[in-house]
């Protein structure tokens, strides 16, 4: 049987019907067709599926849609501002900070909401907050230097 | 200043705006109008006979629209070894016997995943179950299971090197050491699961959305067993989440969507689950050492002998070149005066293992770099003296197999030196321990007996100067789209944002083998070079009239000025001179062609890179916990053409290689994988992750597009070898087994405190 969810994602309401058991990443991909958001362990590992629920990193292969139910979601695809790039794309992209790019929306979102939560994070605290984030490409300290560059107000003019 | 203008800068990815807003589109997420979405039914035995399959429950569930098992196909095997078909063993769906937990035997279709996995479980398979092996010491002997007909006992395939006198030389050897090592499977975790789109239309031809690493072979493979015209079967490489090797061969993911999309008319996709692309995918290739070292007493190797067998798991794949590989990498990077090598693949009731990253040179290194500090030790001799005195040096030839032109090897040693004496003394249960490699710049391999050249590339150049690169190269993270894009911007003298690259699409790119052994750079780089310097030929030509200069004067073209080589202020616009190019050929675009296959390069490769690592390890005496901490690493890559993805390349290389090293193992229960999820499986995450240096070597390959050649896979090679050899020096014991785990080095630290010996064994 499926029940009304209310869900609004990168500033956008939407009405949807979902089956109970229907998960967050796959109301996110298939409903509503954003793909960024990508799925990659299916057993809440890996952190490729990473989005922002209410100013939280969470794996939305691990959340039911319903237990979002009336809350504010934000994908990679929500992360620029029209064509202008956050920071940490910015620097993403300064650093060779993906690779294979599968793993990179997830990261950048986990990434995002560290900044949020703490714009002066140490190193051992950013390598902390992407620990959830399994990357097989680049090492992860392309990433790290990547966010400390944020940190450290490379980007800070742009904002 | 650099010679060059676009070549080694520090320049962003060209698909770095798509890949950081999530626009990237991977066949992940293809999605097409009516589309299907299928699953595939795996044997639960690890070997046994079919003797009946009834889908009809399957068939008549509500959703499924249609199911295909063995019979559906045209019976034929296949493999990547077109010109060697006793090595093309493995069928799309079983028709008669399965060989491992994981082989396929059904695909369903469906209106969704769901109903497609639920139909999976209404498919009645009749086995009977047969003995099985898993072991290769045991597959090898006489009453051992037959898991393919007319293969006596299980080999699969062998391999010899041989040159020089080798007996001969050991008994002039002060010094003979001969030990067994074990090197462990490695799963590649390729973050995006193998996964194909297949679109069969009414006019018979079909479109196919590959996660892989060779749309020409995948586009040649299928149509050879789906019984199609090769040019009927277009293959697009979408964005590509990984391959490491394992999305090099096609499996039933490509072929039964395939299949069921001829079968029913509609696109069909299949992605594999988590659980499948561990199980049921291919793996790094497990092999018993057996090395028997000799040198003189000033440490000079004198002598060396290596036999080798591998688990080949059920079916060829790429094993028997892995088995060649390790062969020939067991001698590298040292010159070996005398040396032989013999390999065994036996086929095992277990996953298929290939080619994975690094492609039989990563245990090759682990042994060869743990013998020589153990022969080291015993001579009394330091780890670095054994090295420099027996290093592969510029224009070296391996006898009989390679020819070896830049070789840096000997400086990457000295950078390594100078940064252990910087680091000075270490506290307690530290260690660091060194490790040098070689490794190709793609393979002079052709088992698919391709009539095609290697790589080719077309350059058009439009009427607004824009440049339309051609082809073949996928990119799969490795960044072959910015660092070809490098190579045309700076032949053709234009800048990186003029050209657009149009990749692996074989419906409008020339055919290239893909992205394996680390040729792309090499390979497609060279072929790019000549593309664009043809295209600017054709440019010079008009300018060289409109200039009206004497003939004894070279044109060049710099960041889009046309000019007097040697008089750089007097020149054309880029602009200008394209434009009355095309005008002079009545409309027609600037085409380049450019094509590169190797010739007189021996038979391995046409270049090879070279290295030393570092790594600092510090071990917890009272657990056997290993921690990383230092990897440093001097890579002799030729020329850099792309800066950031070289340094990404080599960085990223040790994540992998240092999982391999000491965390990363496929522990099987009568061929039932035990860790088939990314939360079991234990890989390198950020809080893992050693402090990184990259330390740059300047070399000059005359092959190479610009002197340049691999970074891709040489870096997985060298650091198992350096872990183990830092654990011996932090706390005294060998570890000859991968993965070095706490446990292998608490029970040394045990042995070696209650019998005094310092070498442990599985």
């Amino acid at each position: 049987m499926k029940q009304e969810l209310k869900l609004t994602i990168n500033g956008q309401l939407y009405d949807l019907f979902v089956k109970p058991k229907t998960l967050l990443v796959e109301v996110i991909r298939r409903e509503l067709g954003l793909t960024g958001t990508k799925r990659a362990c299916e057993s809440g590992s890996c952190g490729a599926c990473t989005v922002i629920l209410n100013g939280m990193a969470v794996k939305s292969c691990s959340v039911l849609a319903l237990q979002a139910d009336g809350g504010q979601v934000q994908t990679i695809e929500g992360l620029a501002t029209g064509t202008k790039f956050h920071p940490v794309q910015e620097a993403f992209m300064d650093e060779g900070a993906f690779q294979c790019g599968f793993c990179t929306p997830g990261m950048l979102m986990s990434a995002k909401a560290l900044l949020d939560e703490n714009p002066k994070p140490t190193k051992q605290q950013i390598k902390e907050a992407i620990d959830g984030n399994v990357c097989r490409c680049t090492g992860y300290n392309s990433i790290v230097r990547a966010i400390t560059s944020v940190v450290n107000g490379k980007y800070e003019e742009r904002k | 200043m650099s010679k060059f203008s676009v070549i080694g800068t520090r320049v962003r990815n060209v698909d770095g705006p798509e890949k950081v807003t999530g626009a990237a589109k991977f066949t992940f997420d293809v999605t097409l109008p009516n589309m299907l979405w299928a699953r595939v039914l795996r044997s639960p035995h690890p070997h046994a006979k079919i003797l009946d399959i009834d889908t009809s429950k399957a068939e008549r569930l509500a959703g499924v629209k249609g199911v295909v098992t063995g019979k559906d196909t045209l019976g034929r095997k296949t493999g990547i070894w077109r010109r060697f078909p006793e090595f093309c063993d493995e069928e799309i769906l079983c028709r008669t016997k399965v060989r491992y937990i994981g082989d396929p035997v059904a695909a369903v279709a469906a209106i969704d995943e769901d109903t497609a996995e639920e139909a999976l479980d209404l498919i009645e398979v009749e086995y009977e179950p047969l003995k099985a092996v898993f072991d290769p010491m045991e597959a090898i002997k006489e009453d051992a299971p037959v898991i393919h007909d007319g293969v006596d006992l299980n080999i699969n395939a062998t391999r010899h090197i041989e040159w020089g006198d080798v007996d001969e030389a050991f008994k002039r050897c002060d010094h003979v050491r001969e030990d067994r090592f074990y090197c462990s499977p490695q799963a590649h975790v390729c973050m995006e699961t193998h996964n194909t789109v297949s679109s069969f239309g009414p006019d018979g031809k079909m479109t196919v959305y590959a996660a892989t690493q060779s749309s020409y072979y995948t586009q040649a493979l299928m149509a050879g067993m789906l019984g199609l015209r090769e040019s009927d079967v277009r293959v697009i490489k979408p964005h590509v989440g990984g391959g490491w090797g394992s999305k090099f061969e096609l499996d039933s993911t490509q072929f039964c969507s395939g299949l069921l999309s001829m079968k029913l008319g509609r696109p069909v996709k299949i992605v594999l689950t988590r659980e499948e692309e561990f199980t049921a995918t291919k793996r790094r290739t497990p092999m018993y050492y057996n090395v028997k070292l000799g040198a003189s007493r000033d440490g000079a190797l004198l002598a060396k002998e290596v036999r080798v067998i591998t688990e080949g798991g059920a079916y060829t794949s790429m094993g028997p070149t892995t088995l060649y590989l390790t062969g020939f990498f067991s001698s590298f990077p040292y010159r070996f005066p005398n040396y032989r090598y013999d390999g065994y693949r036996a086929y095992t009731n277990t996953a298929p293992t290939s080619a994975m990253r690094g492609f039989g040179a990563p245990q090759a290194t682990f042994v060869m770099e743990s013998q020589l500090d153990m022969i080291a030790e015993d001579l009394g001799i330091d780890p670095v003296a054994i090295r420099r005195l027996n290093m592969m040096t510029p224009n070296y030839e391996v006898p009989g197999q390679a020819y070896i032109q830049s070789c840096g090897v000997l400086q990457c040693l000295g950078e390594i030196e100078r940064y252990v004496k910087r680091r000075g003394q270490l506290p307690p249960n530290h260690g660091i321990g060194l490790s040098a490699y070689g490794f190709v710049s793609g393979g002079i391999f052709n088992w698919f007996d391709t009539p095609y050249a290697f790589s080719a590339a077309i350059v058009r150049i439009n009427i607004d100067g824009k440049v339309d690169l051609y082809t073949g190269a996928c990119d799969i993270g490795q960044g072959s789209n910015t660092t070809l894009s490098m190579i045309c911007a700076e032949e053709l003298g234009v800048r990186l944002e003029d050209v657009r690259i149009i990749a692996a699409d074989t419906g409008t790119c020339p055919p290239d083998l893909g992205a394996w052994a680390s040729r792309e750079t090499l390979m497609n780089g060279n072929a790019v070079k000549m593309a664009a310097a043809e295209a600017k030929r054709q440019l010079l030509e008009v300018a060289a009239a409109k200039m009206g200069s004497n003939i004894v004067y070279d044109l060049d073209i710099k960041d889009r000025w046309i000019h007097i080589a040697n008089r750089p202020e007097r020149g054309l616009s880029y602009f200008d001179v394209v434009k009355d190019a095309i005008r002079g050929k009545e409309g027609q675009a600037i085409m380049g062609r450019g094509h590169y296959t190797p010739h007189r390069k021996g038979m391995i490769s046409p270049a090879y890179s070279f290295g030393v690592q570092a790594v600092e390890v510090s071990v917890d005496p009272e657990t056997g916990k290993v921690k990383l901490l230092n990897a440093v690493t001097s890579h002799d890559s030729g020329t850099v053409i792309n800066p950031v993805g070289c340094d990404g390349q080599l960085e990223g290389a040790i994540s992998m290689a240092g999982g391999y090293g000491f965390c990363e193992d496929q522990p099987m229960d009568n061929g039932k994988l035990l860790n088939p999820s990314i939360g079991d499986y234990k890989l390198i995450r950020a809080l893992d992750m050693p402090e990184t240096e990259i330390l740059v070597v300047d070399t000059w390959e005359p092959e190479g597009p610009f002197g340049a050649k691999e970074a891709g896979e040489g870096l997985t090679t060298p650091t198992a070898g350096a872990i183990g050899n830092a654990i011996a020096k932090a706390v005294g014991v060998r570890i000859t087994d991968l993965p070095i785990t706490p446990e292998k080095v608490l029970n040394a630290i045990k042995h070696k405190e209650e019998k005094g010996s310092t070498t442990a064994r599985r």
